[in-house]
């Protein structure tokens, strides 16, 4: 059987949802066998592979690299999955959003800062204005809020999606 | 009780009801559940929230149950696939509106406007969210208000000058821009009017008003206090 092509990403978030799909604990064996994981933190890929069928989303896009991202995503994705309130709502990230990014940069980077004061430019893709949810850059499939949403709910849409059923959108969500 | 007794069909059931009674009101009392946000026992409703529209047979728009009175013979419909939308879109508008951070709120996992998006399977809005840039008013010695987790759903205006007798808050501008505010537009701590009873931040359903040190999920909200004090207060009455 040809296995699911699964893909994880980290945007804007603080890898909490990376470890509630990683809190699945046994039902990661069983899934082990039937998808391959093609690209995320987990895993050394470089470029985001073509053709793959399920890419789960954590965080929001807060940067240029993250829209950059996320684009490229979507059209080489069938699934697209929102993981987890960033991705669904903007959450935590989105809390800079009333700031001006050179304000908010100042702050935390030369007035916060106890000794190499200055805003990092080399190696750091460019703040956008807001943090916001994936849904406002690109189309999302289905929508996982919670902070970070339950290893079961996770699971619960792979497990669909190899069965060949479209994952239920009623399931029981929260925010937060 | 010498009001008049009439019957009503809600969900096809009929339920026994007293003229005067709202079709909210009716509907509890015949077991029935119709979602509400801004409603709390015990104070006047004023249907703000739009979520406990109801279907009533023979009338095109959707009526709030909260303050529409029932009426002989009348059939409501409490749960229809427009009712479910039009909810659905209700708690949407009011996620987008303002900065609902479930995830540090001290009211997380205690919330009404949360539970309600939980019970109506909300897992996404299809609105742009507004992050718009507001204040907390940290200013009273013992209570929080933080603009960012109000729904204006007025319980705290309506407690504060039914219950208590102070009518501390009210609303200030209009549409988009109104904001609740204690006094006239004056900081909570400056209050003269306020006692610091907290029977606001009780009857307030989300972390808007919270009491002070509360962590995240810690302000877990007693509102039925404030309907068995406002029952007490009736039978004396």
């Amino acid at each position: 059987m040809k296995k699911l092509k699964v893909a994880t990403v980290w945007l804007d978030g603080c890898s909490g949802c990376h470890m509630s799909l990683l809190d699945m604990d046994a039902a990661v064996i069983s899934l082990a066998s039937k998808i391959e994981l093609v690209y995320g933190p987990l895993v050394d890929a470089q470029d985001f592979p073509e053709g793959v069928d399920v890419t789960l989303v954590e965080g929001a896009v807060s940067s240029q690299d993250d829209l950059n991202k996320i684009q490229k995503i979507r059209q080489r994705t069938a699934i697209l999955v929102s993981m987890g309130d960033c991705a669904v709502t903007g959450n935590v990230p989105a809390m800079r959003n009333g700031i001006p990014v050179q304000r908010l940069l100042q702050r935390v980077y030369v007035e916060g800062a106890i000794e190499g004061k200055g805003v990092p430019t080399d190696g750091v893709p460019a703040l956008l204005k807001q943090a916001r949810p994936v849904r406002e850059f690109v189309k999302v499939d289905l929508c996982l809020p919670g902070c970070p949403p339950p290893a079961k709910t996770i699971s619960g849409v792979i497990a669909a999606v190899l069965d060949g059923r479209k994952p239920d959108t009623n399931l029981t969500v929260k925010f937060g | 009780m010498s009001q008049k007794k009439i019957s009503i069909r809600i969900d096809g059931a009929l339920v026994d009801a007293r003229e005067g009674q709202t079709i909210l009101q009716a509907a509890r009392e015949g077991g029935k559940t119709i979602p509400t946000l801004c409603d709390l026992d015990g104070i006047t409703p004023v249907g703000g929230c739009r979520i406990c529209m109801v279907e009533v047979e023979g009338i095109d728009r959707a009526l709030p149950a909260c303050t529409s009175p029932v009426q002989e013979g009348m059939s409501v419909k409490t749960t229809t696939p427009r009712l479910t939308q039009h909810r659905r879109l209700t708690v949407e508008l009011l996620l987008v509106e303002r900065n609902h951070i479930c995830a540090v709120c001290v009211s997380n996992g205690h919330c009404e406007l949360q539970t309600m998006a939980t019970n109506l399977g909300v897992s996404t809005v299809r609105l742009a969210y507004n992050f718009p840039k507001l204040e907390t008013d940290l200013s009273h010695p013992k209570y929080v208000l933080d603009h960012n987790r109000c729904i204006l759903c007025t319980r705290c205006v309506r407690v504060c000058a039914e219950l208590e007798g102070a009518h501390v808050w009210n609303l200030f501008s209009r549409g988009i821009n109104t904001r609740l505010t204690a006094d006239l537009n004056g900081k909570w701590g400056d209050s003269k009017g306020c006692t610091g009873c907290g029977k606001c931040v009780q009857a307030c359903p989300t972390g808007a008003l919270s009491e002070k040190g509360r962590a995240v999920e810690e302000m877990v909200k007693q509102n039925e206090r404030i309907s068995a004090l406002a029952q007490r207060r009736g039978a004396e009455a």
